[in-house]
């Protein structure tokens, strides 16, 4: 179900009511850019919850109520299994409605690779990799960390979050030296319609806080990908799509990361 | 069989145990015996393809008396979370107790490892995906408990806090993994006894109910709960977490260094 060609066109009767949908979205995704390949992580992914502003102000209230009691003081991180990894282009089989969840992935690195005298001879990818927050990281990557619709925040969301394919993963990643990751904007498209931007300058942790707070009780593993966090609509609510839906994900100097979304049992 | 990943003479091998023994199944040490002392233990599971970190799930509360002891009622649907791998230890290793933590605890756990690919398994049908067995310990460090998506990583998902091993026990040799006794010592103390028939969610629910959403793939873990009996475990404190025919998995309690 997650090998699926991106189909060229809309083919349920919803997509054919939706607005007039972009001129690219109507064809086949957009051309990558000159090196991207496809990839996918090869270490763990951990996401992080609550870290937007904008989210955690709108939650602030709640947070001291049961079932939580307290605001959270640690990072609060979640794992995307191996079975969510879909590439770009790949469709997503979904139940119902899911939260479209436009977030970075920072790729861990080795530590060894940022030495000068290590980098002789490297490929070019070894010898981006910057220290942030005391953390190797070689790149960044588009991600769209999808989810089932889920009011709570006590529970781990494996049922929600760690469905086959709910980590749609963007192109090669970009090395971490190239990304201004504190004017970094990600907007999210649905049919062709704008429904979300995330300003990254707007985390509760930025990235160098977060790596920095994370790996002060886990040590992140060279490949091992953290990703940044999704953020919420100013309602609190989160951008939907569901089956038939072409959801992409724009950022300046990443690839558009585009999927489909298909019915459960009608993919593959 | 019980099979053992260990290292030894300056690389890692695979082992299977014989007459009290490890036997090397390297091409280049075929038949060599060692004693268990000999070797460093490692998790007793093969490293997983590019691309694809193995799947570690965990599940909280499967055990009723458990569920009363921290006073919680048994959940009604699998209480489950999610580790990277990173966390996993080989046996006779050392677990570190950061500073000033005032209750780590141990969790003797059946650990079940995946061996084929499953994706909406009936119950009935559950049994033909595992591959074998083998004991985990899932210590949690309750100082660090909070109530967001809990038991959060930072209780659960630290570096040497997950013993595993020693052996991985073939489904085949285990004819009713749901009826195993399960006893935790400290120090040669007996803390924690109870059974695997006790689960509230039995292990062919638990994989019907992950493949229900979710593909599992050969080497993937769940970690199935623990019954009460968990106790502090202070440095240097010796706990020993033993399945009936699986095995007695060992871990020494270290001290942060530089602390």
């Amino acid at each position: 179900m997650r090998a699926g060609p991106l189909p060229s066109a809309p083919t349920d009767a919803r997509s054919a009511e939706a607005p007039p949908v972009s001129a690219a979205l109507m064809q086949e995704p957009p051309a990558p850019v000159a090196g991207a390949r496809r990839w996918l992580p090869r270490g763990t992914v951990y996401g992080t919850l609550l870290n937007f502003r904008g989210e955690f102000d709108l939650w602030a209230a709640k947070m001291a109520e049961p079932p939580y009691k307290a605001a959270p003081q640690a990072p609060v991180l979640y794992v995307k299994t191996a079975n969510t990894f879909a590439p770009g282009g790949a469709s997503i089989a979904v139940p119902g409605e899911v939260w479209v969840g436009p977030t970075l992935g920072l790729v861990i690195g080795n530590s060894e690779s940022n030495r000068a005298p290590a980098q002789a001879g490297r490929p070019q990818a070894a010898m981006d990799t910057i220290v942030i927050g005391g953390v190797p990281v070689a790149g960044c990557v588009l991600l769209n960390d999808l989810s089932l619709p889920h009011t709570s925040y006590y529970r781990p969301a494996i049922r929600f979050r760690n469905r086959d394919g709910f980590l749609a993963c963007g192109a090669q990643p970009v090395p971490a030296a190239a990304v201004d990751l504190a004017a970094l904007h990600i907007e999210a498209w649905v049919n062709g319609a704008l429904v979300q931007t995330v300003d990254l300058a707007t985390l509760v942790r930025d990235a160098a806080t977060l790596l920095a707070d994370v790996n002060a009780f886990m040590t992140l593993q060279p490949g091992d990908v953290l990703l940044l966090g999704t953020d919420c609509l100013p309602d609190g609510s989160r951008p939907l799509a569901r089956a038939g839906d072409a959801v992409e994900l724009r950022a300046p100097g990443f690839a558009p990361l585009v999927n489909r979304l298909v019915e459960e049992g009608a993919a593959s | 069989m019980k099979r053992a990943r260990i290292a030894w003479a300056g690389a890692v091998h695979d082992a299977v145990e014989a007459g009290g023994q490890l036997e090397l199944l390297t091409p280049a040490y075929r038949g060599r015996r060692l004693g268990f002392d000999e070797v460093v233990w490692l998790p007793p599971l093969a490293p997983m393809p590019p691309h694809r970190p193995r799947t570690v799930l965990a599940l909280g509360l499967n055990y009723a008396d458990h569920a009363r002891e921290l006073a919680f009622k048994p959940p009604e649907e699998p209480l489950a979370f999610a580790k990277g791998e990173a966390s996993l230890i080989g046996h006779r290793a050392h677990t570190v107790r950061p500073a000033g933590v005032q209750n780590m605890h141990y969790e003797c756990e059946l650990a079940v490892v995946i061996g084929r690919e499953a994706k909406g398994v009936k119950r009935a049908d559950a049994y033909d995906f595992v591959a074998g067995y083998t004991v985990a310990n899932d210590f949690a460090i309750r100082d660090y408990l909070e109530n967001w998506y809990r038991p959060n990583l930072r209780v659960k998902n630290r570096d040497t806090c997950t013993p595993i091993g020693p052996w991985l026990v073939d489904a085949a040799d285990v004819p009713d993994p749901m009826a195993l006794k399960l006893q935790t010592t400290v120090d040669g103390k007996l803390t924690q006894s109870g059974s695997t028939a006790d689960m509230v969610f039995d292990l062919p629910t638990l994989i019907e109910y992950f493949s229900s959403f979710m593909t599992l793939y050969p080497g993937d873990l769940i970690l199935t709960g623990t019954p009460d009996g968990v106790v502090d475990c202070p440095v240097g404190a010796v706990v020993v977490c033993e399945i009936e025919g699986i095995g007695a998995l060992q871990t020494t309690m270290v001290a942060q260094a530089n602390s």
